[in-house]
């Protein structure tokens, strides 16, 4: 035991003496959360939104004057044909535009209905659900000002289109992937690298010549990190919490023991890399290729998973941080219990198991 | 007792196509200094290496205080300090906390064992907060032998501790070992600097993975088949030249300030070289009988 | 007899911080002369190398090397000197034949005289048949000797090498020599460090550094002959006992 606390002091010595990967450690983290927050907080005053009014009768120019008095808005009217929207919008500087068809007051007067297109940048998926929130509100005041004198119903269709994003994941979708991105990787990544280190620097050969169980040494060299990817997972939750202003609907507790149980999988990965690699290089190459680009592109957080071909869904079952996702998603915004992700915690429980006793069993007792 | 027993090793790489250690047999007695020297690339390290158990032999058997080094390395492990020929401490930790790490490893205190380092130990004392890689080189090999020797070892297992040092440095070391031993550890040494097997009690020469000579320095010097002359003039390359053409002679290398030569008959050949050098207008040679060093005795075994 | 001068040095110094790794050195070293640059580690013997090789720029001082400036003309020095250390020589991972190419292409020799001179180089190492194995699969001794021939395949002014014969076979070394004997006698100027005492012993002339300085300069009989020892290993032993610097 006394060996075992002396080995895990000397790693916690190696990690706190290495600035620099200490500094990326932390910054990685907290710079994902910041810059998403920073992108978050737009003020949603005098935006800028383009009207194409292909009408210009009555109905319109009252929604219009409706929408310029509000000081949400600062109003260009321009005619525009589709491409031209789209254009603007990679210009950046419109979030949204409203499209109003030829002949609105007509049709409204006569069809008793009339249609208009509501489109929104939703790269920025809050901005634009606010945006669209308002643009539906003003235009809904105008229906009920129009119905108050009238008898037979009338009606005003609001289309509206995101583009860039349709299905407007927000930071609530964010956090959890960023969650599973810097946990998974910052463990696989670490305890790879710093195995690897021994056997590159030649002490894991006097190591080896000396009683200490082997396998301890590698077990000790997951601790400092295991305790480094808890304080990350503390630092993400209360940026998210104080600087997104996200509730965590869960149990903390439980939220908490899955992260656990997603780093300990990562430990036992990062494990199975080194025993497997013998140079720094290739250890992180690995690391980095093989997990950082399958993490976040079968995590579900960035692509939605339902839109790829089958053989990808396939794919991504074996990606831990999936179902990591899936657990933080149900804990943290449902606010669900053990109950509802039983499944997916017994699912990494077994790709930990296997794991660990892989790595365990490839781990050379000799340099050879 | 022997402490160290060899027999038949042969160790392969690339699946059999480099041959780097080949039949290799020895024994290394209690307490002895025991000296490996030859060249890199001779299979010194893979010997270490398989006497440390951290490789296993293509063939043969092996054993270090009577435990086999396949089936029992586990036992060996607990026994034996190793240091390898690579610097293998850790360079971000200071030179007291890698010494108190090793010593914690090998289940042991400082304290425990501070009477066999301490002579080495308070040379490099006055740095104990420094990072061992900020140490020369020195320096670093003081602080991995102490960490080598911190459990108190029967055989201490030494691979190229003095390669990349300097010659102030070297003898420093080997007196070390003198003392060492003196405390009755077996010591087993790598080296390839001929000159330094001169300071073991037994060496083995090996080159290709073979074993050359095994004998005490002084033997194997006496084993030296011919006479050997030292041999000095004004031109030491055009002589070395013109030496090499003298029909006489056996062999001729550049040692030092001397040329090395041994001739097929010695019989007058001494007085025939100099008149032949003479007559290619040579000046001041001087040639005179002397015992051979380790290194001829190395370059006569390769050849 | 007036000897060109190839190397000068004047109060070089190279400070890193606080720390002055080479202190006012000054000398001359002679057109193909064999120069033992000698001293124990951390002396200061790489820290110079390197500023004479156009690789770090002194703090102070001034040094010509084949008749350029270190601060100015580190380009053209580059061009005229031949580099080979015991760490770095040839790419394992290319032929004998690619390396040499390689090198020769490197430093701007026409494809015809690297086609010649690499003929006549594999003939004087006897490594015809070898010509397309990997470098790799050599043996050191080989390796070493191949690197050198590489190091001087441009017919540099100045070739300075780094332990050459670290670890090499005593045969080897012998042979290794022969071909700096070579070198020295086509008129490059070999400027040359090493552990081995007697090869020291093979050098013209020897400096010996001790923390940052030049502590002796002469021929290896002289410098026995002014420190009363028969061995260079004493010489070196005598001077480099004093040195109080530990850092590398």
């Amino acid at each position: 035991m006394k060996q075992f606390l002396a080995f895990v002091r000397k790693e916690f010595y190696h990690v706190f003496r290495d600035r620099k990967t200490l500094l990326l450690l932390f910054g990685m983290p907290i710079a994902q959360i910041i810059l998403f927050g920073f992108a978050l907080t737009n003020e949603i005053k005098n935006t800028k939104i383009v009207i194409c009014d292909n009408s210009n009768d009555i109905a319109t120019r009252a929604i219009i004057d409706k929408l310029e008095v509000s000081k949400n808005f600062e109003i260009e009217q321009v005619f525009l044909n589709n491409n031209e929207i789209e254009e603007t919008f990679k210009k950046g500087k419109v979030k949204l535009v409203i499209v109003f068809p030829p002949n609105f007051n007509h049709s409204l007067n006569h069809e008793n209905k009339a249609q208009v297109q509501i489109i929104a940048d939703a790269s920025d998926p809050n901005t634009a659900n606010t945006l669209t929130m308002y643009a539906t509100s003003i235009i809904g005041d105008y229906h009920k000002e129009l119905m108050a004198g009238r008898k037979i119903p009338l009606q005003i269709e609001t289309e509206m289109r995101m583009i860039y994003n349709p299905e407007l994941k927000g930071a609530t979708n964010f956090v959890p992937g960023v969650m599973a991105l810097v946990l998974f990787l910052v463990s696989v990544l670490m305890t790879s690298v710093s195995i690897v280190r021994e056997k590159e620097s030649g002490t894991m050969e006097v190591l080896l010549v000396s009683p200490f169980n082997a396998v301890l040494v590698v077990i000790s060299k997951a601790i400092p990190y295991f305790f480094l990817s808890i304080i990350n997972l503390i630092v993400i939750l209360v940026l998210s919490v104080t600087l997104l202003d996200m509730t965590i609907k869960g149990s903390v507790i439980l939220l908490f023991l899955e992260s656990a149980l997603l780093i300990i999988t990562a430990l036992s990965l990062g494990l199975l890399i080194s025993n497997s690699t013998a140079s720094q290089q290739t250890a992180m190459i690995i690391s980095l290729m093989g997990m950082l680009l399958p993490t976040v592109l079968f995590t579900g957080f960035m692509f939605p998973l339902e839109n790829m071909p089958l053989v990808l869904q396939v794919i991504s079952n074996i990606i831990p941080a999936k179902w990591y996702y899936i657990i933080v998603k149900s804990i943290m915004i449902k606010g669900l219990g053990f109950s509802a992700i039983w499944k997916e915690t017994l699912i990494l429980m077994g790709m930990t198991l296997f794991l660990l006793i892989v790595s365990i069993k490839k781990f050379k007792v000799r340099l050879s | 007792m022997s402490d160290v027993i060899l027999s038949n090793i042969k160790k392969t790489y690339n699946k059999g196509e480099v041959e780097a250690v080949k039949n290799v047999s020895f024994s290394v007695e209690k307490g002895e200094l025991f000296g490996l020297i030859g060249p890199d690339g001779a299979g010194k390290t893979s010997l270490f290496r398989i006497l440390t158990t951290l490789l296993l032999p293509d063939g043969g058997k092996a054993s270090v205080n009577g435990f086999d080094v396949v089936k029992d390395y586990k036992t060996i492990r607990k026994k034996v300090g190793y240091m390898p020929g690579k610097f293998s401490l850790y360079q971000d930790l200071t030179v007291e906390e890698n010494l108190t790490f090793f010593a914690t490893v090998f289940n042991t205190s400082i304290e425990e064992n501070y009477e066999l380092i301490r002579d080495i130990y308070i040379q490099i004392e006055p740095f104990k907060n420094r990072r061992a890689g900020k140490l020369s080189g020195g320096m670093k090999q003081k602080l991995a032998l102490c960490c080598a020797l911190i459990h108190r070892p029967t055989v201490l297992f030494l691979d190229e501790p003095t390669t990349g040092v300097d010659a102030v440095s070297r003898k420093e070391f080997w007196e070390m070992l003198k003392r060492l031993k003196k405390q009755g550890i077996t010591i087993l040494v790598s080296t390839p600097y001929m000159d330094e097997a001169m300071l073991c009690e037994r060496i083995a020469l090996i080159q290709n993975g073979e074993i050359l000579s095994i004998n005490t320095p002084e033997k194997i010097i006496d084993g030296f088949p011919d006479q050997l002359y030292a041999i000095k003039a004004e031109k030491m390359g055009m002589v070395l030249k013109d030496i090499r053409q003298f029909e006489n002679v056996q062999s001729c290398n550049s040692f030092g300030e001397y040329h090395h030569l041994t001739f097929k008959q010695d019989n007058k050949a001494e007085k025939q070289l100099k008149e032949w050098l003479a007559n290619r207008n040579h000046q001041n040679v001087e040639i005179q009988a002397i015992k051979p060093t380790i290194e001829d005795c190395f370059i006569q075994l390769m050849q | 007899m007036k000897q060109n001068i190839v190397i000068s040095t004047k109060n070089l110094t190279k400070r890193f911080g606080s720390f002055t790794a080479v202190d006012e050195i000054s000398f001359d070293v002679f057109e193909g002369e064999i120069f033992g640059f000698l001293g124990a580690n951390g002396a200061g013997k790489t820290t110079a190398m390197r500023m004479l090789c156009g690789l770090s720029l002194p703090t102070s001082g001034n040094a010509s090397v084949a008749g350029f400036d270190v601060y100015r003309k580190t380009e053209k020095i580059k061009r005229n000197i031949g580099y080979m250390s015991q760490k770095f020589s040839l790419y394992e991972d290319l032929t004998i034949l690619e390396n040499v190419k390689f090198f020769g292409g490197i430093y701007g020799m026409t494809k015809a005289s690297i086609k010649t001179k690499s003929e006549e180089l594999l003939v004087q190492l006897g490594l015809e048949k070898e010509a397309t194995k990997l470098v790799g699969s050599l043996p050191l001794g080989w390796k070493q000797k191949l690197a050198f021939s590489v190091a001087i395949f441009h017919d540099p002014k100045i070739v300075f090498l780094d332990e050459p014969t670290g670890g090499v076979d005593p045969v080897t070394r012998r042979q290794f020599w022969d071909l700096i004997y070579d070198a020295s006698e086509k008129g490059i100027t070999v400027f040359v460090t090493t552990h081995y005492m007697d090869e020291a012993e093979y050098c013209n002339r020897i400096s010996m550094m001790v923390d940052g300085k030049i502590a002796a300069l002469d021929s290896p009989k002289q410098l026995k002959k002014t420190y009363e020892v028969n061995t260079m290993d004493d010489v070196f032993y005598h001077l480099a006992r004093g040195a109080e610097r530990t850092s590398d």
